[in-house]
């Protein structure tokens, strides 16, 4: 009989492990958010102003954001990604509208960054920093007077060229170059990319997502294709190198806060949204992530370096070529297929 | 009596449904139904899954894996058999501090220890820096196939050194002298009594090293620079960037039968039934 309770009472613990973390007294608010996005410090600052707890987690590519949100193990408040996974996620219903009326601070975001068509009457989500995508070189070693895609095609830089292991951003230098668009539905566009891809496949040094700035830093690569805030951080750190927007077009990227359709706090979400829209908080995860501000007053106290830097204070003759990703729809698989074949030869 | 001591084994009984046999039953599901399933009313079920690994695109990253782990296992086993036959042969204090070498780099994390590679092979690193100052030209280490199959040795290498030492110091020392005093050379006693009497701990070392190399996705990723699909880049894509958890499933059930026949094959050669260095 002991024996027999002694049994119960260890598949009953072991049960009690299984499901779960009990829960907390304070109202908790779940943030799913990039790498490296944000002041970490505003997080506590927040839970110690509101008496609340953030529970934070990262991801590192918008499809991973997108299986996160969907599989559903946490129940998020908040996410930040990008645009054209935002706008899958309201075409497949998983986004809240926004009360705008708890998010006073939305007036300082500026016009250019509303209304575009991924959120087309800015009922879902709210800007948070935006940039493009070029190429970060060596000035020692690299030529960038033809300021163009086909720089990282140069045979001179052999092994001394980093790409993305992300196909998206890999597919639109390729698509550039091309004079294709890099939201191009067509196959036999897709497929001269793919060819291009390959042929450069044997002058790359890595495909890698993070770490390519560090990489520079040391210069032990020539080139890298980087977002342009990872271009502003290795800047600061070695003077050697400079940023190049290719003159074929680039792509203009927004990263925007929403509220998924599984949030259980959304008022507290919304204040969060909010806090972060706030001068002060905005101009100190300025100084963390590097990217361009959507921000109308916090741009205006930023650091004059800051402002002559091409990577940050973008220029507007660049800005009119650059493309915004919209969602391919089924179109993506055809875009998974090709770069599987490219990294599988 | 009744040995009641059985009732013990229940929670852990409890334990492998949870965690061992339901995960796998969900794998095996989600590699035999379509992307739309969404619950048991919409299920439908599907052999395309397997179909399509057998697209020559996939095969050749199958077959790249495959290729890359044999290798690594074969060096793993010519560095691995001698250290564990010296570390057999060393008289007791010096044995524990040479297999306290072995194991201490597992205690950290296997993350940072390929960092530390990372650093050690760069372009502008330790090795490069080393070769310049004797004169030597810089190499491309890092980014390389080498570099791939390097990291897997040397994470490896401790699931082939340790299991063959285990086969190498319990063999009894008797049947050492006996081939001596019937009049074997050192070669002879070797081939004819050492090897084989081993060939438990080395079967053990291959699967142990072969079965981690092949399915692998951050040694690649860090060392090779994502150069070189392998399978386990290949699962972890399917699973964490296209949400495609079906085809990424029916891989992994394929992955699983190649092991369970490879070992089952070199369990057939395994003549001694009761070696003590055997995992099953």
């Amino acid at each position: 009989m002991v024996k027999k309770i002694f049994l119960i009472v260890m598949v009953l613990l072991m049960l009690f492990t299984v499901a779960g973390c009990g829960s907390t007294e304070k109202e908790v608010l779940s943030i799913l958010n990039y790498d490296i996005y944000i002041d970490r410090d505003l997080l506590k600052e927040f839970e110690k102003e509101n008496n609340v707890k953030i529970k934070y987690d990262t991801y590192s590519t918008p499809e991973e954001m997108y299986i996160k949100a969907k599989a559903g193990a946490t129940s998020y408040d908040l996410i930040i990604s990008s645009e054209y996974m935002i706008e899958r996620m309201i075409n497949e219903g998983m986004v809240n509208k926004l009360n705008f009326d708890n998010i006073p601070n939305y007036k300082y975001i500026d016009e250019d960054f509303k209304n575009h068509p991924y959120d087309p009457n800015n009922e879902y989500s709210v800007p948070y920093f935006w940039g493009t995508l070029g190429i970060l070189y060596n000035k020692n070693t690299v030529d960038a007077s033809s300021e163009s895609w086909a720089m990282l095609w140069d045979e001179n830089h052999s092994q001394r060229i980093i790409m993305m292991d992300s196909q998206r951003d890999s597919f639109a230098a390729a698509l550039k170059l091309l004079g294709y668009s890099l939201n191009t539905v067509n196959e036999k566009e897709l497929d001269e990319a793919k060819e291009l891809l390959l042929q450069q496949k044997p002058l790359v040094m890595a495909y890698i997502t993070d770490g390519a700035p560090d990489i520079m830093v040391n210069e032990e690569a020539d080139m890298a294709l980087v977002w342009s805030g990872e271009a502003v951080s290795a800047m600061a750190e070695n003077e050697n190198l400079g940023f190049v927007i290719p003159k074929e077009g680039s792509n203009i990227w927004i990263d925007a806060m929403f509220i998924p359709s599984t949030s259980k706090n959304q008022p507290l979400a919304e204040k969060f949204i909010n806090f972060l829209c706030s001068i002060e908080a905005t101009l100190r995860n300025i100084n963390e992530v590097w990217y361009s501000t959507v921000h109308t007053e916090a741009k205006k106290q930023v650091d004059e370096e800051l402002l002559n830097n091409p990577a940050f204070n973008i220029p507007d003759e660049d800005i009119e070529k650059m493309e915004m990703f919209r969602d391919p729809k089924e179109f993506i698989d055809l875009y998974t297929e090709r770069w599987t074949e490219i990294a599988a030869q | 009596m009744k040995d009641r001591t059985k009732y013990f084994a229940y929670p852990y009984v409890l334990w492998m449904i949870i965690f061992i046999a339901l995960p796998s039953f969900l794998v095996l599901l989600y590699s035999i139904t379509t992307k739309e399933s969404n619950g048991l009313t919409t299920i439908q079920f599907t052999l395309e899954n397997y179909k399509k690994f057998f697209d020559p695109l996939y095969l050749n990253i199958l077959w790249d894996s495959i290729y890359l782990a044999a290798i690594s296992t074969v060096i793993c086993l010519l560095i691995g058999y001698p250290a564990a036959f010296i570390i057999s042969n060393t008289n007791l204090s010096k044995r524990n501090t040479l297999l306290f070498l072995c194991i201490m780099p597992m205690w950290m994390n296997m993350l940072l220890r390929t960092y530390a590679w990372m650093t050690i092979l760069g372009n502008n690193g330790i090795l490069n820096n080393l070769f310049s100052l004797i004169g030597l030209p810089k190499l491309n280490m890092l980014y390389t196939k080498g570099a791939t199959i390097m990291g897997m040795v040397y994470n490896f290498l401790p699931f082939m050194i340790l299991p063959i030492y285990t086969a190498l110091s319990k063999m009894d020392k008797a049947l050492l002298e006996a081939a001596d005093d019937l009049g074997a050379d050192k070669k002879t006693v070797f081939i004819k009594v050492i090897l084989p009497l081993s060939m438990p701990g080395v079967i053990s070392g291959i699967i142990m090293v072969f079965m981690p190399a092949v399915s692998t996705f951050i040694i690649p990723q860090l060392l090779g620079g994502n150069k070189n699909m392998m399978i386990g880049n290949l699962v972890e894509k399917l699973f964490i960037l296209n949400g495609d958890w079906n085809f990424g499933s029916a891989i992994s059930i394929v992955m699983m039968v190649i092991i369970l026949i490879s070992m089952s094959i070199m369990n057939k050669f395994d003549v001694d039934k009761e070696g003590g260095a055997r995992l099953w």
